[in-house]
């Protein structure tokens, strides 16, 4: 049978097992839909309008959308913490899990795409950063950078898997020879994407904010800790509605690099404080503003004292081995730190990167309904694509789903 | 004084004859004689061509047919129905053309004045009007420079409003390019404690005033970052922005220290009565929404020899521009008589806007 006939057969049977399943599922199916198409509409309203329907100005001029996608980039690059040990180590415990972790990092990369996309001013135009097609400002501009890296990393992470699973379809051993290769290079790309990413703010003179040397190790260490702590929580939920197998050790190993992440993580938020605490200068007032509020207006201190908190109590509770063990704390843990650092990471990084402006100008962002409909409509969608990608992926791998000849 | 001794010894004045015969030819002429001026006038394919004539892979072909296929198809529909106008199916033979023409920037002198016929005819046939719309290339041995007298300016802001009418900013978003900071004596240069949206009579007791716009970097920032290369710094020394090319990704708005650019949050209305017809293709012709602009010395001004609009506003004087390279204009004179300073020198940046007091 030709190669092109098995995939036509997998879709097929991908397509049906999507469609079908029991009650909870179609429901949440369902749920994500509407989430969805509530976003599509709130998109053709902006779209209509203009940005003007979003919160954001000419004073601070990302916002919601920015912070969402610099998140995201980070939990598409924790899939290597996974990829690592399973390809490159071979460590069996991890292999279950890998999986999974490839096809959160499709679901975050397609997310990171949409959420650039809603933010473009002319989205009818974005064929002029098509390289060879329009003009592409490669090497000057970091943004053309982050293109290439996070297409070549979507690559990187469908191919891979597809190629696995495509072999345990036709009940055929996937050769390690061929996708060995690829999960090496994955590893370094994954490094390569976040650094960038990091890069595209790092390397503004202009916002002293974030122009430090810490940025992009924090960007890592962040994302280490808040990628696999989805991965977590989403294993979680595939043990408890699936029959897939994924021993409690696998978590656990999992749970450990989420540990040490965040504790890296920690360290080096005390490091910034310090800097920006200890000695302030005219620079430090974006962390002023972020922290303490900066002439009466404070609208992100609630958003950060949320943040830090949540952080400390799940690092310090996660590094204690009793704790970590026990799947219900874990979980509980994750959960927080996953938020921390969504805020962190999100609000609490692009936001005061505007505040206050380059001539000290406060003027306070507050995202729409309509941002925030889209936005949730963007994170349904990623979650709706990975729902079909893990129940094909599982199916698979259960022997559930196998070519008939 | 010697023009050896120039204060602004930084910027790259030689550019302009190092970048003479790159425009032309490795022999030096222009006329040709030397063979390889055939083959120059082929290389840069643009436009319409740009897009169409290139050499594609499969790929790229698929790629490119997509979005013409979901941007043309409406222009397509309308210029093939038999029930339409003539006129409409200009107007979608003439959108179908502006959708894919290449970057303003890497267009032949051919090319720039065909898509600013494309522009003013479009005009022509939504309004009836005629704009007067120039595409007016930087003349040799010019690089625009500006001068403020802080001890002048009285806070007006006539600079503003007429920067607002000269440039066709959208009216209701109070888009403004010049910022006026009302400081108070006794605080100096302290920008965070003044205030740049004052409602009352000026000149206030006890303060001073000072304008920012967009300060023509010599080492712009908002360039580097731009992935399309949709704003670049012309060989005068101004930093102009492809409004057509640009995709709204609103980078050089994260990248610009000195808060010079502008975004069109919604899709920009001028009055039709007070639409400024004198138009340049890089300067205050009409904007859409979702694209980056700012202020361009009025590039529609300033290339025909005459004065930006703030500066011809100002009662107060407070306002010099010039060209740099010309050693008695009236900058010069400030540049080498005044103690002139600049904002945030330590980025590097190379503003091309000088500030001094009497």
């Amino acid at each position: 049978m030709g190669r092109l006939k098995v995939f036509k057969k997998l879709v097929k049977d991908s397509i049906d097992i999507s469609t079908h399943g029991t009650r909870k599922y179609h429901l949440w199916m369902a749920f994500l839909t509407a989430v969805m198409l509530a976003g599509m509409y709130c998109y053709a309203i902006q779209l209509k309008e203009g940005l003007v329907v979003t919160g954001m100005t000419d004073r601070v001029s990302w916002g919601l959308y920015i912070s969402n996608f610099t998140f995201l980039v980070g939990v598409a690059a924790a899939a290597v913490m996974l990829v690592m040990p399973t390809y490159v180590l071979h460590d069996v415990d991890f292999k279950q899990a890998v999986l999974i972790g490839e096809g959160v990092a499709v679901a975050a990369l397609l997310m990171c795409l949409a959420f650039v996309v809603a933010d473009m001013g002319g989205p009818s135009v974005l064929w002029h950063m098509i390289p060879g097609l329009g003009v592409f400002n490669f090497p000057n501009s970091m943004l053309t950078w982050d293109v290439l890296v996070l297409n070549g990393y979507l690559f990187i992470n469908i191919t891979i898997p597809f190629y696995i699973l495509f072999r345990h379809y036709q009940g055929k051993e996937a050769l390690s020879r061929v996708y060995v290769p690829g999960a090496f290079l994955s590893v370094f790309w994954a490094v390569g994407i976040h650094l960038v990413t990091a890069f595209l703010y790092q390397g503004l003179q202009a916002r002293p904010f974030w122009n430090n040397a810490l940025l992009g190790p924090r960007f890592l260490a962040s994302a280490f800790a808040a990628g696999p702590a989805l991965i977590i929580l989403v294993l979680s939920v595939i043990r408890k509605h699936t029959d897939f197998p994924l021993p409690d050790k696998t978590i656990k190993k999992i749970a450990l690099v989420v540990t040490v992440a965040a504790q890296i993580n920690l360290i080096m938020l005390g490091s910034e404080l310090f800097k920006e605490f200890y000695a302030p200068t005219h620079h430090s007032e974006s962390a002023y503003y972020l922290y303490f509020g900066l002439h009466g207006k404070h609208a992100l201190m609630p958003w950060i004292w949320t943040a830090i908190p949540l952080n400390i109590i799940a690092t310090i509770t996660l590094t204690f081995h009793k704790f970590r063990n026990n799947l219900t704390i874990l979980y509980i843990c994750c959960f927080l730190l996953f938020v921390a650092i969504w805020i962190e990471k999100g609000f609490g990084l692009i936001v005061p990167g505007f505040i206050p402006g380059p001539y000290g100008k406060i003027v306070e962002y507050l995202p729409t309904g309509i941002e925030i409909g889209v936005t949730l409509g963007i994170w349904a969608m990623g979650a709706f694509v990975f729902t079909i990608l893990a129940r094909t992926a599982i199916g698979i791998e259960t022997g559930k789903l196998r070519l008939k000849s | 004084m010697s023009t050896n001794n120039k204060k602004w010894f930084s910027l790259n004045l030689t550019n302009k004859k190092k970048q003479a015969p790159s425009s032309g030819c490795g022999c030096g002429k222009s006329e040709g004689g030397c063979g390889s001026h055939g083959q120059q006038t082929q290389q840069r394919k643009d436009g319409f061509d740009q897009v169409l004539g290139a050499n594609m892979d499969r790929r790229n072909a698929f790629k490119q047919l997509t979005a013409s296929l979901l941007a043309g198809a409406g222009a397509v529909s309308t210029a093939c129905s038999v029930s339409s106008s003539d006129t409409a199916k200009e107007k979608a033979q003439i959108d179908w053309e502006e959708q894919f023409k290449g970057n303003y920037k890497l267009m032949t002198e051919e090319e720039k004045k065909s898509t600013v016929d494309r522009l003013v005819r479009k005009h022509q046939l939504k309004t009836e009007d005629t704009l007067n719309m120039s595409s007016k290339s930087a003349e040799e041995d010019v690089l625009f420079g500006y001068a403020f007298n802080i001890s002048k300016c009285q806070g007006y802001m006539d600079c503003v409003s007429a920067c607002v009418e000269e440039n066709n900013q959208d009216r209701d978003s109070q888009m403004e390019y010049i910022r006026i900071h009302e400081m108070k004596d006794g605080k100096g240069l302290n920008f965070g404690e003044a205030d740049d949206n004052y409602y009352h009579e000026v000149p206030a007791d006890g303060h001073f005033y000072m304008g920012t716009q967009c300060f023509h970097c010599d080492n712009p920032p908002c360039v580097e970052v731009c992935p399309v290369q949709a704003t670049w710094k012309e060989p005068d020394g101004i930093v102009v922005v492809d409004y057509d090319w640009c995709v709204g990704c609103r980078y050089c708005m994260a990248a610009c220290p000195y808060d010079g650019r502008r975004f069109n949050w919604k899709t920009p209305e001028v009055p039709q009565e007070e639409v400024n017809k004198n138009q340049h293709y890089l300067g205050n012709r009409l904007r859409k929404k979702g694209v980056m602009e700012k202020c361009t010395f009025c590039i529609q001004r300033s290339r025909k020899g005459e004065n930006p609009a703030c500066v011809e506003a100002c009662p107060t004087g407070a306002r010099i521009f010039g060209n740099l390279l010309d050693p008695n204009s009236t900058l010069r004179w400030v540049l080498e008589n005044k103690k002139v300073f600049r904002l945030k020198e330590d980025l590097g940046t190379d503003p091309k806007f000088w500030y001094f007091m009497d």
